[in-house]
């Protein structure tokens, strides 16, 4: 079972969701990452999302793109952020997903990515445009590693769809709350109960929610029927005004609001 | 990749259903669009073999768009250059001025086919901008453009023209300001408006359907070729010549060539400031294949897989990736692609305007 299945089998028994936050490594630079993942790991993540910058972020809002913006800037490649994860496992045994685009992965070489990954102790890749369609090769590369792929739904997913991502799709879904990109304004909360609700019966698959959640208080509305809670634009744009020496702290506090609020509404189990 | 046999190629065949043009091409796209493209292809596979759907996109090229266009023979131009006789495409004569109406004419039938109220674009040099904002006046949709700041100041008259007939042009003021920021731009917002927006993306590129078909659209500009040069000349030509940005106005006018094996054929990409300084958007003289806006092609990219920001005089042909159906053909050998750079692009601009009283778009 992979880190990030047992978190989930874990998360279940404890009949709560998970607190998975992200934050794009390298901004504003990689040593501070390391300070912000630590932190975020004892402020009470379950997982942790972490961005690998591409200058061209298709499924993302401002926040995300400036947060690339300053990565590139800080001069972050993706061997960077390996050597990031390998020094992060002396110190936590937080699942880490890598969220980028195909691209920096099929230049770095699918089969160099993936063994980095596992020599640095990464669990698994989001990668939102790399559809199931297109994600042969890569798949194959993942074959018997442990490495999960995780696939996004969206609102405009069709049931038989659904169906071929839950099958592709490893350790979670990631549901994507928003027909948008990154950051974008939540949708009504009865909407978005029901329409996780439709994706939670049609996979196997855990459901995590991300895309639009701000606040300790939506983390929470969402926890109530979604298996995990992602959090990024949020998060990330506290990191961008708190600057270098504060962002670890500040991400912390922000931290650990969501996940207390989270841990106060335990759901009933699936 | 190279196809050892020439014989086989079969253009009509390509792409795949998938949409991939050898390793070129396919589906590269957030989730969300996922069923909108579906969509859009079925519903492109049934207009194209709908009669009706033929017929209004055959008169609105001829009576909206003002189809043919003349094939053009340049003999002031021949004879300065003393060589072999140059034949011009008059796609300058395209109402909106721009090959680029072939194509808008033919979403915007989509558009409404599919039942959707507003379309969206991006543009460069702001050509398939005020061909997108005339399609929507001319269908009552509502429609809001992409631009970056840079070519909107460098293409100020555009904008004016696109505002003129009633669409909103939005600025672009990330990363390069150009090309291809629009186009990320116009694809979030396609991403957050899919239910009732379509995007009217402007060249080959993009994913799957996109550059099936806009090659399909465009291709009006070699049929039209093919058949006036036969009827001028009584023979094919020796080789055609056109500029490639993303390379619609090329592969439009080669794609009906492509088995003629006598006719040869050149892309040419913007050299800007010379192949060695980097500014430029050379794609094939140094670029890799790579995943980008939604396909997989041959881009100007950094070891890391960041895409580079290009240069050109040109703000048409200023963009990091070139349409998959070229890196097809290049890599098979069907077609040459050379660049020029800004300075002779400049030259020839002026050689052209000067000898035949035209002025092509720059």
């Amino acid at each position: 079972m992979s880190r990030i299945q047992a978190a989930f089998e874990r998360l279940k028994k404890e009949r709560r969701p998970a607190f998975i936050p992200y934050v794009m490594a390298g901004d504003p630079d990689l040593s501070t990452t390391r300070k912000i993942v630590l932190e975020l790991a004892r402020q009470g993540a379950d997982l942790v999302e972490l961005g690998v910058p591409f200058s061209d972020p298709l499924a993302d809002g401002p926040v995300i793109q400036r947060a690339a913006a300053r990565a590139l800037e800080s001069g972050t490649t993706i061997a960077g952020i390996f050597r990031l994860v390998r020094d992060l496992r002396r110190e936590t045994q937080v699942p880490i997903v890598l969220m980028t685009y195909y691209n920096p992965v099929l230049q770095h070489g699918l089969e160099r990515t993936v063994r980095d990954a596992r020599r640095s102790g990464a669990d698994g890749f989001i990668i939102p445009d790399l559809t199931p369609e297109e994600a042969g090769p890569w798949r194959k590369v993942l074959r018997g590693t442990g490495i999960d792929f995780i696939c996004l739904a969206a609102p405009t997913t069709p049931p038989d769809r659904l169906k071929t991502l839950d099958r592709v799709s490893s350790g979670f879904l990631y549901y994507v709350s928003l027909t948008g990109v990154t950051g974008a304004k939540l949708a009504a909360e009865p909407e978005l109960r029901s329409q996780v609700g439709r994706v939670r019966r049609a996979v196997s698959l855990p459901v995590a929610v991300g895309f639009g959640i701000k606040s300790p208080a939506q983390a929470a509305q969402v926890g109530a029927f979604a298996d995990g809670v992602i959090v990024g634009s949020a998060l990330v744009s506290r990191i961008e005004s708190a600057g270098r020496r504060k962002a670890a702290a500040s991400a912390g506090r922000f931290a650990k609001a969501v996940s207390l609020k989270l841990r106060a509404n335990r759901v009933k189990s699936k | 990749m190279k196809l050892k046999n020439r014989n086989t190629l079969s253009p009509e065949r390509l792409p795949d259903a998938g949409g991939h043009f050898g390793p070129y091409g396919g589906r590269f796209v957030p989730e969300t669009l996922m069923p909108a493209l579906m969509e859009l292809d079925r519903e492109y596979a049934r207009a194209k073999r709908d009669p009706k759907f033929r017929r209004e996109f055959a008169f609105l090229l001829r009576e909206f768009v003002g189809r043919p266009t003349p094939l053009y023979f340049a003999e002031r131009l021949t004879r300065e250059l003393g060589g072999p006789k140059i034949y011009l495409k008059r796609e300058d004569l395209c109402h909106t001025g721009a090959h680029k109406i072939n194509n808008t004419i033919g979403q915007a039938l989509l558009t409404r086919r599919m039942g959707k109220r507003r379309i969206i674009a991006e543009t460069g040099a702001g050509q398939h901008g005020v061909a997108t904002a005339a399609v929507a006046a001319r269908f009552g949709l509502a429609c809001d453009v992409y631009m970056g700041t840079e070519d909107m100041a460098r293409q100020e008259l555009n904008v004016f023209r696109m505002r003129l007939l009633g669409a909103r042009v939005v600025p672009v003021d990330i990363g390069s300001r150009t090309l291809k920021d629009a186009i990320s731009e116009a694809m979030r917002d396609w991403t957050a408006s899919v239910r009732d927006t379509h995007y009217i993306l402007g060249s080959v590129l993009g994913p799957h359907p996109y550059p099936m078909m806009i090659r399909d659209f465009q291709s009006v500009i070699g049929t039209e070729a093919r058949r006036q040069i036969l009827k001028a000349e009584g023979r094919l030509a020796d080789l055609l010549v056109a500029c490639v940005g993303g390379g619609s106005n090329a592969m439009g006018l080669f794609f009906p060539f492509l088995r003629d094996r006598s006719v040869k054929m050149i892309g040419v990409e913007a050299g800007g400031l010379g192949i060695k300084t980097g500014k430029h958007a050379a794609r094939f003289a140094t670029g890799r294949i790579g995943a980008f806006q939604g396909t997989m092609t041959v881009l100007l990219q950094d070891r890391e897989g960041q895409v580079k920001v290009t240069h050109s005089v040109s703000a048409g042909l200023d963009y990091s990736a070139v349409g998959p159906e070229h890196a097809y053909y290049h890599d098979a050998g069907r077609i040459d692609y050379a660049s020029v750079t800004d300075s002779e692009a400049l030259e020839a601009f002026q050689l052209l305007s000067q000898t035949e009283g035209i002025m092509p778009a720059l």
